[in-house]
């Protein structure tokens, strides 16, 4: 017997008796869970922190001896913003590397792409980005789940808080894709329910750097609410170019959703007075004990407070964990049964549940602001929370405008 | 939409005077290398973001944004020769085709090292103190860095001019864009002007580059789509020709900026449409020679 030989072997015995538990999981295949992420592009400092909390919810689950007893791997592949990229790495997640499950995507016309091929394969799916159509005919499917917030909730919630506190005279600028139409239409719809005006809005291409152009026409239409529908790093860039016109000065900005990795790419000084929606952030650990944990966790593994999507894939893993623990299987729906039998969940900020007919997980929200240079707390303490908003179906589309029977 | 003031409209045509300032300096470039030597140079947009780059590397490293935007052109000029000498050089004579190739792949792999050394996520850069904010002009506040990215525009255009026109060198490249077999007979190194030509090239897309940096911020991809929108620029102008790209860069601006006001939806394909337009009406660009590609 060769040296090395023996020596593995006598650990591996020494492991065996020193921590059953532990080598009997890494003793059978292990699951994979797939997730595909633009890790390239405007949205790459949130798809980092989705990153993040993937593994540290892999890494919890594998220091309880995984799933099923069986070790857990994250498979992490940059879809690059791009459908078909999007499509190709979820179909090779499945069919090459033989994930049982896909967690992840960033962006709501990225996400259909993976979610036609989960549906195809029969994977379960747990979406943790925004779309309205993932959980409505004909896209939505029994294996699909959706984690994250979408735009008629977040829109709908921001939009009324806006209303009622900055404003009822509009301009929205967005992004002219799946989010930032659908975010134009639920804040248009809001608006005009509740008796305000929208001067104009404008669309434009996503990823774009340069907003000039549209901003002296909105200046001069001078709105009370300037809403920014700007995701990643288009935020900034519009942000700046705003401000650089002086036009922080002239109205209010607001958007529906802050993002806390892009607020602190920008700067405390873009972001002072801004106001939007956010699903989570970390200063919420002083008032729920489950969020203070995760931020500890995340702090102690990362050295950086956590941010508002990796907790989507965060708590997006446990829940692929939980629907196999108790459903005592991998297969998809079985899975899905088990989280639909129970539905509560509760990993970071309280307590979630996954409404029966779509799959939609009903949670709390916040209203925040931007708190300037010189007020914030820490390097990550850029925002301030204003307002919490309780989880509601009613902030959603119903059941039946979603197209489901039930 | 009804009420057009005169003063948003006369904001709009500055804005788009900055947008077309951008494109003159990437346009003109590209022309510059094109008419001489014949190659396409698709690396442009990746030095482009490598000036915002460097730029941002100088102005965090003396803390002087003057600094930066005289140095950061340069060294991108630097690493332009570089690029001629020991990629580009060895492919003359062979077709065209060729050094795009070369200079396509080139932009992936400078594209993919940003990313390595800046990171996949962009950086900020911010105007000088002296800069910031915005100024009224009477009708509308404008920014104060957009007026100067105008200025900066201007001078270097307008020694850009004196050089080409004044000086020997000037005229060295001038006739060698002309005819470079009779220069070459008369006993002058073609191939050392167009090394110069693509130093010069490449240096104009470097200042682009950190000229655009402050308003846009500086990320790996920045030089992706611009490239694309200097390309029609450079053939609405007559690839090859000069004042075309001076002309059309600034057309180009105005259309953009004037169709984002009227018409938002169609900013993103107007450039192309314009494009296809000039096409059908002078097939070899507003100022082009035709044959240049033959």
């Amino acid at each position: 017997m060769q040296r090395r030989t023996f020596l593995t072997s006598a650990t591996v015995g020494a492991a065996t008796l020193a921590f059953p538990g532990i080598l009997r999981a890494q003793s059978k295949d292990p699951i994979r869970i797939g997730f595909p992420l633009p890790l390239t592009g405007p949205f790459a400092a949130i798809a980092g922190d989705m990153k993040q909390g993937a593994e540290l919810g892999v890494d919890e689950l594998n220091a309880k001896g995984g799933i099923l007893g069986r070790k857990v791997e994250l498979l992490v592949r940059d879809d690059q913003l791009k459908p078909q990229v999007g499509a190709q790495r979820t179909q090779e997640l499945i069919e090459k590397e033989g994930c049982q499950f896909i967690v992840g995507g960033l962006a709501a016309h990225v996400q259909m792409a993976i979610n036609e091929q989960t549906k195809k394969a029969k994977v379960l799916f747990i979406s943790t980005s925004q779309s309205d159509e993932i959980t409505a005919k004909p896209d939505a499917s029994p294996i699909t789940f959706h984690e994250a917030l979408n735009p008629t909730i977040t829109s709908r919630v921001v939009g009324k808080w806006v209303m009622e506190n900055l404003g009822k005279k509009w301009w929205i600028v967005y992004a002219d894709y799946a989010w930032g139409k659908q975010n134009n239409a639920v804040l248009t719809e809001v608006n005009k329910k509740m008796g305000g005006t929208i001067l104009g809005s404008t669309p434009y291409p996503l990823g774009s750097a340069e907003f000039s152009a549209h901003l002296p026409k909105i200046q001069a239409a001078k709105p009370e609410v300037l809403m920014a529908v700007t995701p990643g790093a288009d935020d900034i860039a519009f942000l700046k170019q705003v401000k650089s016109f002086g036009m922080q000065n002239q109205m209010k900005i607001a958007k529906p959703l802050h993002w806390i990795s892009v607020a602190k790419q920008g700067g405390p000084e873009l972001y002072q007075d801004v106001y939007g929606g956010i699903n989570f952030y970390w200063e919420l650990q002083d008032s729920i004990p489950e969020a203070k944990k995760y931020v500890e966790s995340f702090q102690k593994k990362f050295g950086i407070p956590p941010g508002d999507y990796g907790v989507y894939a965060y708590s997006a893993v446990l829940e692929v964990a939980r629907g196999s623990e108790l459903a005592k299987s991998t297969d998809a729906e079985k899975v899905a049964a088990a989280l639909h039998k129970s539905p509560q969940y509760n990993h970071f900020k309280g307590k979630q549940y996954w409404r029966a007919c779509d799959n939609k997980s009903i949670q709390d929200m916040w209203i925040v602001k931007g708190r300037g240079p010189g007020k914030t707390k820490g390097d990550w303490g850029l925002l301030e929370i204003v307002s919490r908003v309780p989880a509601s179906e009613e902030y959603d589309r119903t059941c039946a405008e979603k197209g489901h029977t039930a | 939409m009804a009420d057009v003031s005169l003063a948003a409209l006369a904001a709009q045509v500055f804005t788009g005077l900055v947008l077309g300032g951008i494109f003159v300096l990437l346009a003109i470039g590209l022309s510059l290398i094109f008419g001489l030597m014949t190659v396409v140079n698709f690396s442009h947009g990746a030095l482009y973001m490598l000036g915002a780059y460097f730029g941002y590397v100088l102005m965090t490293r003396t803390g002087s944004f003057t600094v930066a935007l005289i140095l950061a052109p340069v060294l991108v000029g630097v690493f332009g020769l570089l690029v001629e000498r020991f990629l580009i050089r060895p492919l003359y004579g062979r077709s065209p085709d060729d050094p795009l190739l070369l200079t396509f792949g080139l932009s992936l792999v400078i594209v993919e090292t940003a990313r390595l050394i800046w990171g996949k996520i962009g950086l900020p850069l911010d105007p000088p103190a002296a800069l910031a904010g915005a100024v009224n002009l009477g009708f509308t506040y404008f920014p104060t860095y957009r007026l100067f990215v105008i200025a900066v525009t201007a001078v270097v255009l307008l020694a850009l001019w004196l050089f080409l026109e004044k000086t020997n060198v000037g005229l060295l490249i001038r006739a060698a864009s002309r005819d470079p077999l009779m220069v070459r007979a008369l006993g002058f190194d073609v191939g050392r002007v167009w090394f110069i030509v693509f130093g010069i090239g490449t240096g104009l897309a470097g200042l682009a580059g950190i000229l655009a940096g402050p308003m846009r911020g500086a990320y790996a991809e920045m030089g992706v789509t611009i490239i694309i929108e200097s390309f029609v620029v450079v053939v609405v102008g007559g690839m090859g020709s000069l004042l075309g790209a001076v002309i059309s860069g600034l057309l180009i601006g105005q259309v953009v900026s004037l169709t984002t006001f009227f018409a938002p939806q169609l900013a993103e394909i107007v450039v192309f449409i314009f494009m296809a337009v000039i096409l059908l009406l002078r097939p070899s660009g507003l100022f082009g020679e035709a044959g240049l590609l033959e």
